[in-house]
C-alpha cells in the first residue's frame, strides 16, 4: 500500500476535513484492474484491507498504471489506519511501502 | 464593488505562485485567476468572518481561550509544538520563542515529510539550485518519486517542462522529460521516458545509477525491474545533457530507506557534477514548511525535531520527532500549529492524540480542530494575514492580505499564549 | 547620562593614543563632558583599562540563505556549543556557525558592536533581514553580490554604462543593500554550466565579457554613485598557487577605490616546483603602493571552519579535495554558492602556509588604515578568535613560539621568521575599528568623537585570557578579549564578558538616485529570465523598519 496526494483530496481539504465528500475523497483504494478482477469486485465495492498496524474498509476503483501488487489509498485518516509508526531513529513513519492483505468479501 | 489584487502569493504548495490574480467583491473573493485547482480551493469562497475559539467544542472568549491555552502549556511536564509548514515565518519564530519557554519539543511537518531529506544532506550535501536556473537552463529534468501533476500543478508550467528562458530557447521542445516511480502516475504519464520501478528499490537503484556514471559495469540483467540497458542509456542522458535536475519526492522520503534513499539520490548527483552540470530538487510540499526549516535552523540549528527541555536546542529526529514522541505517549500536551496531524498521522499517534490536550490554531476546523480541546480560528497567511513565506528552493516571498483580516493572524495567539505562559 | 571615567582612550580617528580621558554619552550618542557629572548619571570606573570605539567587522558571513545551509549542513557543529535561554535572552547553539542571536551576544562579549554581512544575492536578501532582525545587539550591513548579476552583464556587455549604473542604483535601493560585492566575477556564471576563469581576460560564456570589464565596470558605477563603501571583491582563483599573480594584476588595474577581501585566501605564490608557498610579502608591497586599494585579511586560525561563499566553482574544488560533505546553491539570474566543512591543521604544510601568508599581509602593509582584521567568518575560522589574532600580531614572543608549533618547509620563501614588528594597541584599534568604519564610510561609528554612536567597549588587560578557547587549543593566548564593559548605542549591554541584556541593532543601507525608467526597462526582461514577479522582488517597507539610510557622494 501506498499513500499521497489526489486533486480530489487535496479539493476536498477545502470544503473541510468534515464533510461527506472529503470522507469520501480519502475513503478510496485504487487498485490495478488485474487485482480488482481477482478480488471478484467491481468498482464502488467495499475493500478490506489489513495491515500489521490496523485494519480499514474502503471502496475500491481502478487505476490502470498500477503494478499488479500495489494499492494505493489518499492521505488522510483512512491510509494511516494501515501505516506503521516506527519511523526508524527518523520521524518518519511508513506512509508508503506497507504490506497490507487484502480482500472482497471478508 | 469589484477590486483585483495582482501578484498575490498562494500558500498551497512549495511552489508558491506569486502571480496570482483575485477578483474581489467587498471582501469575497470571486474570482482566481492563474491559480491551479489546489490554488483556487484555497481563494475561492474564502470566508474571513470573525469566529470564535472553542474551549472543549464549546464558543469561548479569547481572553478565556488564551488563558487556558497557556494554562494547560505550562502545567504540562512535556508539551509538543508542532506543524508550523502553513503559516509565516513570523510565526513561526514565535512558536519557537514558546518552545524555548516553554522547554518543550517543537517540530515541523518537515518529520513526515522531507525531514529524511535534511537528513541525508547532513551526510553527503545537496547540490541544488534556485527554479530560475531550470526555466534557464535545465534540458534534463527527472522526476523520482514525485507527482507534480497533482501536487505541485503548475510546476510543469511555470517553472519547470514549459517555460523557455535564457539559454532553452523552446520550452518543452528543448527538454527531456524522465520520470522514475512505482506507478503511471498523471506525471509519467506525459513523461519522454517513464522508469517503473519495482516497490522498495529505488536505493539498489541510485547506487547503479552511480556505479554506471562512475564507469564501472554491472554484474546484472536488471535492477529494481528496470533493464541495464535502460538504466545505461539515463546515464548517457545524463552525462550527456547540458543542464540536468531531479526533483523527488514522498517516493523516496517515505519508503524503506528514506533517507539512505535521498543520500543516494545527492552522491548521485554530486557525481554527475564531474560530468556535467547537475542539481537536487526537493518537491516541498506545504507552502512555508521550507520557511520553517529556515526559521528553526536560524534559531536552533537543526531544522526540525527540536527539544528545550534543557534550556537550548537539542536535535533528535527519531526522539523528538512527533510521530515518535506520540506514538511512545511521552508528551501530555500537544500544540498544533498550522497542520492536522489527526487527518495525516499514523492511527497509533491519533490514539495518544486524543488522549491528551491539545491546542489547535488554524484557519479552518480541521480534524485536529475538531477535537482540540482549546481551538483557535485564525487567519490564513497570504489571504487575509501578511507575513513571510519560503519557496521550496529558499526562495523568500511577501505574502499580501488581498482579504481585509477580521481575525487575529497566527502571530498574534502565539504572542498572547506566550505571554500567558511567562505569567503563569 | 554615562561617563566612562578615567579610561585609557584609544580613538585613532581622532588621534587619541592611550591618553587618559572621560567619555560622555547621552541619548545614543558622545557628547562634550560636562563640568560636573550629573544626579542620576551612570559612572563606569575605568581606571587602568583600555577604552576603545566598539569593534567593527567589516567582512562576516553571518545571516541569510547560504548562512542558514551551513547552519542545517552542520548540525555536528553546535552539539557541543550552546547557551541557555536565560531572563529575555534567548538560547543558541553553534561553533563555527552559530544561530543568530548567539552570534549577537558572542560578537558583543568580545567587545564588537558593528558587523557586516558580506554576501547576500538581492533575490534573498528578504531572508538576510529577517535573520538580522533575529540578531540583537549589533548594528549591520549588507552587501549584495552583483559581480554575476546577468541583468547587469548583459549592459556592461553592450556598453550601456548609464543604464549599468541605474542598475546597480536601483538593486541597492530595492533589496536595502549597503554595498556592492563581487565574487569571482563571470567565475560563478561560468560554473553555472560547470565552468570557471583563470585570468582576468577569460571569457564569460555566452555575454561577451571579461570578469576584469565586469570589475572594472562596477568600480567605475560605485564611484559615480558615491558609494560610501567601495567595491569588495572576492577575486578570482582563490585558494590555488599563482593566485598571487592574479591579485596583483587586479590591484595594478584598479582604477578607483577597491576593497579586497579575505586577500590571504588570494595571495599565494608558486615556487619553482609549481607548489605553494606564501606570497605575503609580494602582495603587501604591492598594496603599500597603491593606497586606493584597501583590504582585510581572512586570517586562518587552526581548528574547525565552515567554508562558504558565492564562489560555487571553488567550492567544488575544495569538495572535490577533501571528500567533504557539499552543498551548492545556484541562484538564479544572480550568483551561485556554495558551502562545505573544513578543518585547519596545524600539522598541515598547506594551512600552515595559508597561516603565514595572512601574518605577513599583517606585519608588512605598512599604512594600518589600509588593512583591517578578519577570518571571513566563518571560512579561515571563527570570529570569536579574533583576540587570538590580535595578541598574535601584539606579542612578537607569542608569535614566534607559535611559528615554532608549525612545519618548517611552510616557511620556504617567507620571511615570517624575520619579522619582529609588534602592533601597539592605537594600531590594533585601528584595524579592528578605525580603519573598518573609515573604509566602510561610516562616519558615525569606530571612533569616540562628539556625535558618534555610543558604542564602546572597556577592557581590563589582565582580563585577556579570562575566557577559556572554546576550541580547546592549547597554544591560544589571547589579547583585547572579555570586556568588563560594553556599551550600545548608549545601552550597558556586556558586563564582564557576559551579556547582560539587549539593545536594539539596526541595519544601514544605501539608496543612491537612479533614472526612473531602469525599472521599466528591465521588468520585461526580469519576468522573461526570473521566475518571480517583478514587482514582488523588491524587500518591501516591512523588513526595513529597523534600517537607516546612509547617504551616497
Amino acid at each position: 500500500m501506498i499513500s499521497g496526494r489526489t486533486l480530489e483530496q487535496a479539493k476536498e481539504m477545502h470544503s473541510g476535513k468534515n464533510s461527506k465528500s472529503y470522507r469520501e475523497a480519502v475513503g478510496k483504494v485504487y487498485v490495478s484492474p488485474l487485482l480488482l478482477n481477482e478480488l471478484g469486485l467491481a468498482e464502488g465495492e467495499k475493500i478490506v484491507l489489513k495491515s500489521s498496524f490496523g485494519r480499514a474498509e474502503a471502496r475500491a476503483y481502478v487505476d490502470p498504471g498500477l503494478p499488479h501488487f500495489v494499492v494505493f489509498i489518499p492521505m488522510g485518516p483512512v491510509a494511516n489506519l494501515l501505516v506503521g509508526y516506527e519511523t526508524e531513529g527518523t520521524g518518519m513513519p511508513s506512509f508508503k511501502g506497507v504490506q497490507v492483505e487484502v480482500c472482497g468479501a471478508c | 464593488m469589484l477590486t483585483k489584487a495582482k501578484d498575490v502569493v498562494c500558500t498551497f504548495c512549495g511552489c508558491l505562485c506569486d502571480d496570482i490574480i483575485l477578483t474581489l467583491d467587498e471582501n469575497r473573493i470571486v474570482k482566481v485567476e492563474r491559480a491551479c485547482a489546489n490554488g483556487m480551493g484555497l481563494f475561492k469562497n474564502y470566508n474571513p468572518d470573525l469566529l470564535s475559539p472553542k474551549i472543549r467544542g464549546k464558543g469561548a472568549s479569547w481572553e478565556k481561550a488564551i488563558k487556558e491555552a497557556s494554562e494547560i502549556l505550562s502545567s504540562a511536564k512535556y508539551p509538543l509544538i508542532y506543524g508550523l509548514s502553513s503559516t509565516s515565518s513570523e510565526a513561526q519564530r514565535v512558536s519557537v520563542k514558546l518552545a524555548e519557554a516553554l522547554g518543550a519539543s517543537i517540530d515541523s511537518t518537515s518529520s513526515v515529510c522531507h525531514g529524511p531529506t535534511g537528513l541525508a544532506m547532513q551526510f553527503v550535501g545537496e547540490p541544488t539550485c534556485t527554479l530560475g536556473e531550470i526555466k534557464n537552463r535545465a534540458d534534463l529534468l527527472i522526476f523520482w518519486g514525485c507527482n507534480p501533476i497533482v501536487s505541485h500543478s503548475r510546476h510543469f508550467a511555470r517553472y519547470s517542462v514549459m517555460p523557455s528562458g535564457r539559454f532553452v530557447q523552446d520550452g518543452r521542445e528543448s527538454r527531456k522529460v524522465v520520470v522514475v516511480d512505482v506507478r503511471l502516475t498523471q506525471t509519467a504519464r506525459v513523461a519522454d521516458v517513464f522508469l517503473q520501478v519495482k516497490p522498495g528499490s529505488d536505493f539498489e537503484l541510485l547506487v547503479a545509477l552511480k556505479a554506471l556514471v562512475k564507469g564501472k559495469s554491472l554484474d546484472a540483467v536488471e535492477v529494481g525491474g528496470i533493464s541495464i540497458k535502460v538504466l545505461e542509456e539515463l546515464v548517457s542522458d545524463m552525462k550527456s545533457c547540458r543542464y540536468g535536475v531531479i526533483f523527488f519526492g514522498m517516493g523516496l522520503t517515505m519508503t524503506k530507506g528514506r533517507d539512505l534513499n535521498v543520500r543516494e539520490l545527492f552522491s548521485l548527483v554530486k557525481e554527475l557534477n564531474d560530468h556535467t552540470k547537475f542539481s537536487a530538487l526537493p518537491m516541498r510540499g506545504h507552502g512555508n514548511v521550507t520557511g520553517a526549516d529556515q526559521v528553526m535552523s536560524w534559531l536552533c540549528g537543526y531544522p526540525f525535531a527540536v527539544n528545550f527541555s534543557r534550556g537550548y536546542p537539542r536535535y533528535g529526529p527519531g526522539e523528538f520527532s512527533a510521530v515518535d514522541l506520540l506514538c511512545n505517549k511521552e508528551i501530555d500536551a500537544l500544540f498544533v500549529l498550522a497542520s492536522d496531524p489527526v487527518a495525516h498521522f499514523p492511527s497509533k499517534a491519533v490514539d495518544h492524540i486524543m488522549e491528551i490536550p491539545t491546542i489547535v490554531i488554524d484557519p479552518a476546523e480541521s480534524l485536529s480542530a475538531k477535537k482540540a480541546t482549546v481551538y483557535f480560528p485564525t487567519a490564513m497567511y497570504g489571504v487575509d494575514c501578511e507575513g513571510t513565506a519560503y519557496r521550496m528552493d529558499g526562495v523568500p516571498l511577501r505574502l499580501k492580505a488581498p482579504v481585509k483580516g477580521n481575525r487575529p493572524s497566527d502571530e498574534e495567539v502565539l504572542e498572547a499564549i506566550f505571554e500567558g505562559v511567562r505569567r503563569c | 547620562m554615562l561617563v566612562i571615567k578615567d579610561g585609557q582612550v584609544y580613538d585613532p580617528i581622532n588621534g587619541i593614543n592611550g591618553e587618559t580621558k572621560d567619555i560622555w554619552i547621552e541619548g545614543g550618542k558622545i557628547v562634550e563632558s560636562l563640568d560636573h557629572i550629573p544626579q542620576g548619571a551612570t559612572v563606569i570606573d575605568a581606571l587602568g583599562m583600555i577604552v576603545m570605539p566598539g569593534g567593527i567587522d567589516i567582512h562576516a558571513h553571518i545571516a541569510g540563505s547560504k548562512v542558514n545551509t551551513g547552519r542545517k549542513l552542520c548540525p555536528e557543529d553546535h552539539y557541543e556549543h550552546f547557551r541557555m535561554a536565560k531572563g529575555d535572552l534567548r538560547s543558541g547553539v553553534g561553533f563555527t556557525v552559530p544561530t543568530t542571536f548567539m552570534t549577537g551576544y558572542k560578537y558583543a562579549e568580545m567587545g564588537y558592536t558593528t558587523v557586516v554581512e558580506a554576501a547576500s544575492a538581492p533575490i534573498v536578501t528578504r531572508h538576510t533581514y529577517e535573520e538580522l532582525d533575529d540578531m540583537p545587539i549589533l548594528d549591520k550591513a549588507i552587501l549584495v553580490t552583483l559581480g554575476n548579476n546577468e541583468l547587469l552583464m548583459d549592459r556592461i556587455a553592450m556598453g550601456q554604462m548609464d543604464e549599468a549604473r541605474d542598475l546597480v542604483a536601483w538593486m541597492l535601493k530595492s533589496v536595502g543593500g549597503y554595498g556592492v560585492k563581487v565574487v569571482n566575477p563571470g567565475g560563478v556564471e561560468n560554473w553555472k554550466w560547470g565552468g570557471n576563469v583563470a585570468s582576468w581576460d577569460d571569457e564569460v560564456k555566452y555575454f561577451n565579457l571579461s570578469p576584469r570589464k565586469i570589475i572594472k565596470a562596477l568600480i567605475k558605477i560605485a564611484d559615480e554613485l558615491g558609494l560610501p563603501h567601495p567595491v569588495h571583491l572576492h577575486g578570482i582563483n582563490l585558494g590555488l598557487p599563482g593566485s598571487d599573480i592574479t591579485t596583483a594584476e587586479i590591484i595594478k588595474d584598479a582604477c578607483g577605490r577597491l576593497h579586497l577581501c579575505h586577500l590571504q585566501f588570494l595571495s599565494y605564490g608558486k615556487d619553482k616546483k609549481g607548489r605553494m608557498c606564501s606570497g605575503g610579502s609580494y602582495i603587501a608591497n604591492l598594496i603599500n603602493e597603491h593606497p586606493n586599494v584597501t583590504l582585510d585579511v581572512g586570517q586562518i586560525v587552526f581548528g574547525n571552519a565552515t567554508t562558504m561563499t558565492s564562489d560555487g566553482p571553488l567550492e567544488y574544488r575544495i569538495q572535490k579535495m577533501t571528500g567533504h560533505k557539499w552543498c551548492n546553491e545556484d541562484v538564479e539570474c544572480e550568483t551561485g554558492g556554495g558551502i562545505v566543512p573544513l578543518k585547519y591543521k596545524i600539522t598541515s604544510l598547506s594551512s600552515a602556509i595559508q597561516w603565514i601568508t595572512g601574518m605577513e599581509l599583517f606585519l608588512l602593509v605598512k599604512d594600518p588604515w589600509s588593512i583591517a582584521l578578519t577570518t571571513d567568518h566563518p571560512n579561515a575560522g571563527p570570529f570569536f578568535c579574533y583576540p587570538q589574532i590580535i595578541r598574535l600580531l601584539m606579542d612578537r614572543d607569542y608569535r614566534n613560539y607559535f611559528i615554532s608549533l608549525l612545519p618548517p618547509r611552510a616557511f620556504r620563501g617567507s620571511v615570517l621568521k624575520d619579522l619582529g614588528r609588534e602592533y601597539s594597541l592605537y594600531e590594533i584599534a585601528i584595524i579592528t575599528r578605525a580603519a573598518q568604519a573609515k573604509i566602510l564610510g561610516l562616519t558615525n561609528k569606530g571612533h569616540l568623537g562628539i556625535g558618534a554612536d555610543a558604542d564602546v567597549s572597556v577592557y581590563a588587560p589582565e582580563n585577556f585570557g579570562k575566557r577559556q578557547c572554546i576550541c580547546r587549543f592549547k597554544h591560544c593566548r589571547r589579547a583585547l578579549d572579555f570586556p568588563s564593559w560594553v556599551i550600545k548605542g548608549g545601552e550597558v549591554v556586556v558586563k564582564d564578558g557576559v551579556v547582560l541584556n539587549e539593545a536594539p541593532g539596526i541595519v544601514f543601507r544605501v539608496a543612491p538616485s537612479h533614472g526612473e525608467s531602469i525599472r521599466d526597462k528591465i521588468r520585461e526582461e526580469f519576468e522573461k529570465y526570473y521566475t518571480i514577479s517583478f514587482d514582488n522582488y523588491p524587500v518591501q517597507e516591512d523588513y526595513l523598519k529597523n534600517t537607516k539610510e546612509v547617504i551616497c557622494g
